[in-house]
């Protein structure tokens, strides 16, 4: 049957992705290494942003918020505890990027559209605002730098951070992430959420609480992107408010948008493309590089409406 | 909503074997064969008629069979997939809203969308600030809508959203008329308007008819369709299945029960 | 805390004298949205790039005003061929993909004005100096001029909105788009005009706020997101609310400078949106629109 066929065929696609990636610290020099991981990092946040972009159709522009809080959050477990502890990172930097999504899951109910993606562009400039004032907290426009912990499960083993170590620590983080988000993207749930973006007021009219799904799904994306700003505070060992500054979050759209919307793979893919693009650029066109960055990206979203990913399945199909 | 085209018309598109030649002269407006789709759903599946220079003909169907969307694909507001219009001799596939209606076809929408933030006298000159009319031509069709509609000119400073449904679609007409069309494409005009009204409506039809300009009336209301124009179309499923000279057809006739009919 | 009267009463015309220009922007702004659903991202770096034509136009003619009319009209064209290019292709998409094409040019313009210009900040002179004392202070002349030629040329939007002939155009196509090319309206030219409309206006606000700041690249991100606030605040589409909400927003900010740092008096604009999006969606001012 075709469908299985093709769904062997991306497993296969997918496990010799992974196994490149695996294999990515051995053979490349430090500075791709740590650019590869640094796309994971990224299309992470991208995938996270996709569930409300793609999947329930709630623009939304805040993620640098998540992102960024994630960070902090690892940031202060990090500085505050000793020794410090990777899973108390975690955890802080979960439950931080959690308390903003659930301020935004408030909103998010009660907001369409563009209201909905501007208070969301707003809530991450707050919190720049308020991280970059509270010198005294946050360290200010400075930012904090930290050590990395070790990765160790205690009276288990403990092992340190080198790049390679962090480098498959991500990986594994991002491929568990990947599937995680798979599978609740084809559930039932998922299914509804994507019932929201074609026809809310169908979807509720059948009988679903469109609310309860929004917020869950806020959260949701909430929490991977706050993964994402822990894991990006481990590989760079410093947090800073210019992450939670509003155009990241434009960056992420642009990854979603150029990869293709509502494929989870597309965002990373889109990440991937935008961030070799990005570095190519810089090489020829020094600090100017974002002119003809950003004059492609016009070009995509003018001539490809569905991304790359869209593109090139179309390029497929023909 | 099978394609085949099945119209229990005679041989020339639009005109009855048994009536006096209207073809002898070009018609004013001639649809032949339109598709339009929305999405995938296949809408218009070969819609011809055509109209006469000052004739007032009907287009009659029960709801959803495509007459509002006849009149836009004739206006330009959607655009067939297949099909041709001809108005004047030009045709007109692909032309946009504006241009169409500076060729000389006004298009007066169910639910009449008068322009509710602009007083009824900014409302009348959206139709008249166009190339070669001058102050005069300007203050003369002015003048003539306010004659025919003087509830109009008692509330020429109001602005359109506090006019009432009557007054609205009197607006929407006069504005039409500023146009100085050929044509103008009325789609359910007596639609929740009081019985008074729809006579005066009736009224306004024959005025247009009289002064030369051509008429196509998409309808519920039979008695006032049949009254008002010469010839009627009937719609079904996107297709015209009959059609028949007013004088011919009366409320009971059988043709109204089966494409009008519950 | 009791603060000083003189104080208040700086803050306030300085409030308004901010008000005045950010309403200036947000006019530009709103006018594009409410007439074609745009969220014109790019609006700050068509500010941006209106004082650095000024800064240019002053060097080469030594007078402020040719430089102002001469910024109008070059960003105007900008805007007119940013829209034919880039923006018109876009109509009927999804809302998403204009704001991402707008942020897209924000980012291009943006660069493109650091790689001519330098990250050095630019000065454009005063047109007149001179300060009138109230109570024991100095107050600049050209602020008040600033104040009074922004609410001059906001007046003039309105009367040409309300009494010229493609005023009426304007306002019809921003009400129905459908029915005003039914009316034989040219839509797709009067959407070019209305955006070229709001880049000039972007693009003299920037000329007159030049000598008030320096001129840099950045200056224009600055204006974007307090614009937007102003537009949502004011009533998206509505002149008088944008209006009116630019002044508010600009008072309660300058006042809020007496106790926080300019940075964080930020927050207040912040706070007012979010508050108007709970309680009064459809924005605090909305008055009748257009």
């Amino acid at each position: 049957m075709r469908g299985e066929r093709r769904l062997l065929a991306y497993w296969i696609g997918f496990g010799v992705i992974v196994a490149l990636l695996i294999v990515a610290p051995l053979v490349l020099p430090e500075f791709w290494r740590r650019f590869v991981t640094e796309i994971l990092i990224w299309g992470l946040l991208a995938m996270s942003s996709d569930i409300l972009i793609g999947y329930t159709g709630m623009v939304s522009f805040g993620h640098s918020a998540f992102f960024g809080l994630g960070m902090y959050g690892a940031a202060a477990a990090l500085t505050t505890t000793s020794p410090p502890s990777l899973w108390l990172a975690l955890v802080y930097g979960l439950v931080l990027a959690a308390a903003v999504a659930a301020c935004v899951a408030y909103f998010s109910t009660r907001l369409r559209d563009i209201y909905f993606a501007i208070t969301t562009l707003i809530f991450s400039q707050i919190f720049y605002v308020i991280i970059f004032t509270s010198t005294a907290l946050t360290g200010g426009e400075n930012g904090i730098n930290f050590r990395r912990p070790l990765l160790a499960i205690p009276h288990l083993f403990s092992v340190r951070f080198t790049p390679a170590v962090l480098h498959w620590f991500v990986l594994g983080v991002v491929v568990l992430s990947y599937l995680l988000l798979r599978r609740i993207t084809q559930s039932p749930f998922g299914m509804v959420l994507q019932s929201i973006r074609e026809n809310e007021a169908r979807t509720r009219a059948i009988g679903y609480a469109v609310e309860r799904y929004k917020i869950v799904a806020v959260m949701l994306s909430g929490v991977f992107a706050g993964l994402a700003g822990v894991l990006y505070a481990l590989q760079n060992q410093f947090a800073a408010p210019d992450f939670v500054f509003f155009v990241v979050s434009g960056e992420v759209v642009i990854y979603n948008v150029v990869g293709g919307i509502g494929t989870l793979v597309g965002p990373m893919v889109g990440a991937a493309f935008f961030l070799l693009l990005r570095e190519a650029f810089s090489r020829v066109f020094t600090e100017f590089y974002l002119i003809p960055l950003g004059l492609i990206f016009i070009a995509i979203v003018i001539f490809m409406p569905r991304g790359l990913l869209g593109f090139a399945r179309r390029w497929l199909n023909s | 909503m099978s394609g085949a085209v099945v119209s229990e018309r005679t041989a020339m598109p639009g005109a009855p074997a048994e009536t006096a030649p209207l073809a002898a002269a070009a018609p004013l407006l001639k649809v032949d064969g339109i598709h339009t789709y929305y999405g995938k759903s296949h809408i218009l599946h070969g819609v011809s008629l055509v109209v006469g220079r000052g004739e007032v003909v009907g287009l009659l169907g029960r709801n959803g069979v495509g007459k509002s969307t006849t009149l836009k694909a004739i206006a330009g507001i959607v655009h067939p997939a297949q099909g041709q219009v001809v108005f004047d001799d030009h045709p007109m596939l692909r032309l946009r809203p504006h241009k169409v209606a500076r060729l000389g076809i006004a298009y007066v929408p169910e639910d009449r969308r008068i322009f509710r933030y602009l007083t009824v006298l900014e409302n009348l000159r959206t139709g008249l600030d166009r190339r070669g009319v001058d102050r005069a031509a300007k203050a003369r069709l002015l003048d003539k809508a306010f004659a025919y509609f003087p509830r109009l000119a008692e509330r020429r400073g109001q602005t359109g959203g506090t006019l009432s449904g009557g007054e609205q679609q009197m607006l929407a007409i006069a504005r039409a008329m500023m146009l100085e069309p050929k044509i103008v494409l009325l789609d359910e005009p007596t639609e929740g308007l009081m019985p008074s009204m729809v006579s005066q409506i009736g009224e306004i039809v024959g005025a247009l008819g009289g002064e030369g300009v051509a008429v196509l009336l998409v309808e519920q209301n039979v008695p006032l369709t049949l009254q008002a124009c010469r010839r009627v179309y009937f719609i079904e499923k996107g297709v015209v299945r009959h059609h028949a000279m007013a004088a011919d057809l009366h409320v009971d006739h059988p043709a109204i029960h089966q494409y009008l009919g519950v | 805390m009791s603060v000083p009267l003189d104080q208040v009463l700086i803050q306030t015309l300085n409030g308004i004298v901010t008000g005045m220009i950010l309403a200036l922007v947000s006019s530009g702004l709103t006018l594009i949205f409410g007439i074609m659903d745009v969220v014109n991202f790019a609006h700050g770096e068509l500010f941006m790039l209106g004082a650095y034509v000024g800064v240019l136009t002053l060097a080469a003619t030594g007078n402020f005003w040719i430089a102002l009319v001469v910024a109008t009209l070059v960003i105007a064209l900008l805007g007119a061929a940013i829209y034919l290019t880039t923006l018109r292709p876009l109509i009927g998409r999804d809302p998403l993909t204009t704001i991402l094409a707008t942020f897209g040019i924000s980012l291009v313009l943006q660069n493109y004005a650091l790689w001519q210009f330098g990250p050095v900040s630019r000065k454009i002179e005063e047109p007149f100096t001179g300060h009138f004392t109230l109570f024991y202070l100095d107050y600049p002349f050209y602020r008040l001029a600033v104040a009074a030629l922004a609410a001059a040329i906001i007046g003039g939007l309105w009367l040409f909105l309300k009494y010229g002939t493609y005023g009426i155009w304007i306002r019809a196509t921003t009400q129905d788009r459908v029915m005003a090319q039914a009316m034989g309206i040219p839509v797709p030219w009067v959407l070019t005009a209305v955006f070229a409309l709001g880049a000039g206006m972007a693009a003299a606000s920037g000329v007159l706020f030049g000598p008030l700041v320096g001129v840099n690249s950045q200056m224009g991100a600055n204006w974007v997101l307090r614009a937007f606030i102003v537009v949502v605040v004011g009533g998206m589409g509505s002149l008088g609310g944008s209006i009116a909400a630019a002044i508010f927003i600009s008072l309660l900010e300058a006042y809020a400078s007496l106790w926080f740092s300019p940075a964080q008096a930020v927050i207040v604009s912040f706070v007012v949106l979010i508050l108007t999006l709970l309680f009064r969606p459809t924005g605090l001012f909305v008055s009748t629109p257009k």
